[in-house]
């Protein structure tokens, strides 16, 4: 049986793409950030997982407005690497786990959750920057991964009631599946920034740090947070937040705190990162 | 459950991307879209007006990708992850382009960031800024 071992939440901005691809996380300005992740790349190397689900969102970069799908899931063999408008980030190709995607798509769409299924996709930052975060710059990424795209982008997103409870499923789902491997699901995205019109460059910290607490101790009153104030209080782009909460629910009722890290800004957000781990 | 795509309205400084957006912006988000290989971003540098002409945008959102009028973009159903398709092609950040559309220049608007960024208060409502 499948088991999930661990919750990885963390932001995705592009410009920590381009400080590690341009040899710059000893910057003054890039150092303090990139030594808040010292201890992950330490602990993800000493608890190692089969497979990485990364919850993600695409920022126009693979998905344009031709078909924007609301929940998806790759079920490839492997991943390119999208370019974002500057080339594609020279970064390993994602491999896949098919046998287990396909598991979940079909879990989740019995589950009456309508999964777009993705035999074909390419990952922009929002995945390969946290894997950049968490592994450093190996000449292989030592995990399979499940890309698993939401939209955030465009309103209405999926509200943070069905977030929470396409996790639960996303758990129910890995421990019906009969290999013996061990899985990891992260939420990325976020924390609160705003990157357009005269209010850009938004912050709200303490909201940052509510929502880490809630998201921990509370998921369950989260989850009824409506879009309108992730937009008021955590800015345009600090709704992606919801896509943490798919995180969350995959982890159980309760879950230990194994660490959190924050720090603003980068580029125009605040960063957030947490590992969980489930208590049963 | 009835959509209620005027509740960002009051949000200031702040245009949300709605599906109605969406549907406004679809030919401006199009173009930004076909950005993405090396091949269409040279023949758009080459010469943007006739590149421009392909697409089957409003003139004003014509100009206002012309004039790198990000807020126009924005007010034109753009949303910024296509735009940013627009700026990343000539090297300009994330940080660059998003100050453009505030009153501050790049340096105050960088230093802004750097010293914690934008302080919400006073920025949650047009209604009490007096705006609406
Ligand atoms: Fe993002």
């Amino acid at each position: 049986m499948a088991r999930i071992v661990a919750g990885i939440a963390t932001s995705h901005v592009p410009a920590v793409g381009h400080a590690v691809d341009s040899g710059r996380t000893e910057d003054d300005y890039w150092r303090p950030m990139f030594q808040g992740y010292e201890f992950s790349k330490q602990w993800i190397k000493d608890n190692p997982a089969d497979v990485d689900i990364i919850v993600y969102n695409d920022h126009a970069s693979y998905f344009g407005m031709d078909i924007m799908p609301t929940f998806g899931i790759g079920t490839a063999g492997k991943y390119e690497i999208c370019d974002e408008g500057y080339g594609p980030r020279p970064v390993p190709v994602v491999m896949g786990h098919p046998a287990l995607s396909t598991h979940l798509a079909a879990s989740l769409i019995l589950d009456d959750f309508d999964m777009t299924v993705l035999n074909r996709l390419d990952v922009d930052h929002g995945l390969t920057v946290p894997m950049s975060l968490m592994y450093g710059q190996p000449d292989a990424w030592p995990t399979r991964v499940i890309p698993f795209p939401v939209n955030v982008v465009m309103y209405p997103q999926p509200s943070g009631e069905r977030c929470l409870a396409i996790g639960k499923a996303i758990r129910d789902a890995v421990q019906n599946f009969d290999e013996d491997i061990t899985v990891r699901v992260w939420g990325t995205g976020g924390m609160s920034h705003q990157i357009q019109g005269a209010r850009a460059g938004l912050i709200n910290l303490p909201w940052d740090l509510q929502f880490m607490n809630d998201l921990i101790d509370q998921p369950e009153v989260l989850q009824h947070k409506p879009h309108l104030e992730y937009m008021i209080e955590a800015g345009s782009e600090g709704v992606e937040l919801i896509m943490w909460l798919i995180m969350r629910g995959a982890l159980g009722d309760d879950v230990n705190e194994v660490y959190r890290f924050n720090h603003v800004p980068a580029s125009n957000t605040s960063v957030g990162h947490l590992i969980l781990t489930p208590k049963d | 459950m009835k959509p209620n795509f005027e509740q960002f309205t009051d949000i200031p400084g702040t245009t949300i991307f709605t599906m109605e957006m969406a549907q406004k912006g679809f030919q401006l988000n199009e173009f930004c879209m076909s950005l993405r290989t090396q091949e269409n971003r040279d023949r758009f540098h080459a010469d943007e007006r006739k590149y421009l002409d392909e697409w089957d945008m409003s003139e004003e959102q014509k100009q206002a990708v012309l004039t790198r009028d990000f807020q126009k973009m924005l007010d034109g159903g753009g949303n910024v992850y296509f735009l940013s398709k627009i700026f990343a092609a000539e090297g300009m950040s994330y940080v660059q382009a998003v100050s453009t559309m505030t009153d501050m220049n790049v340096e105050e608007y960088q230093a802004m960031m750097v010293a914690g960024g934008r302080d919400i208060e006073g920025w949650r409502s047009k209604k009490e800024r007096g705006e609406a």
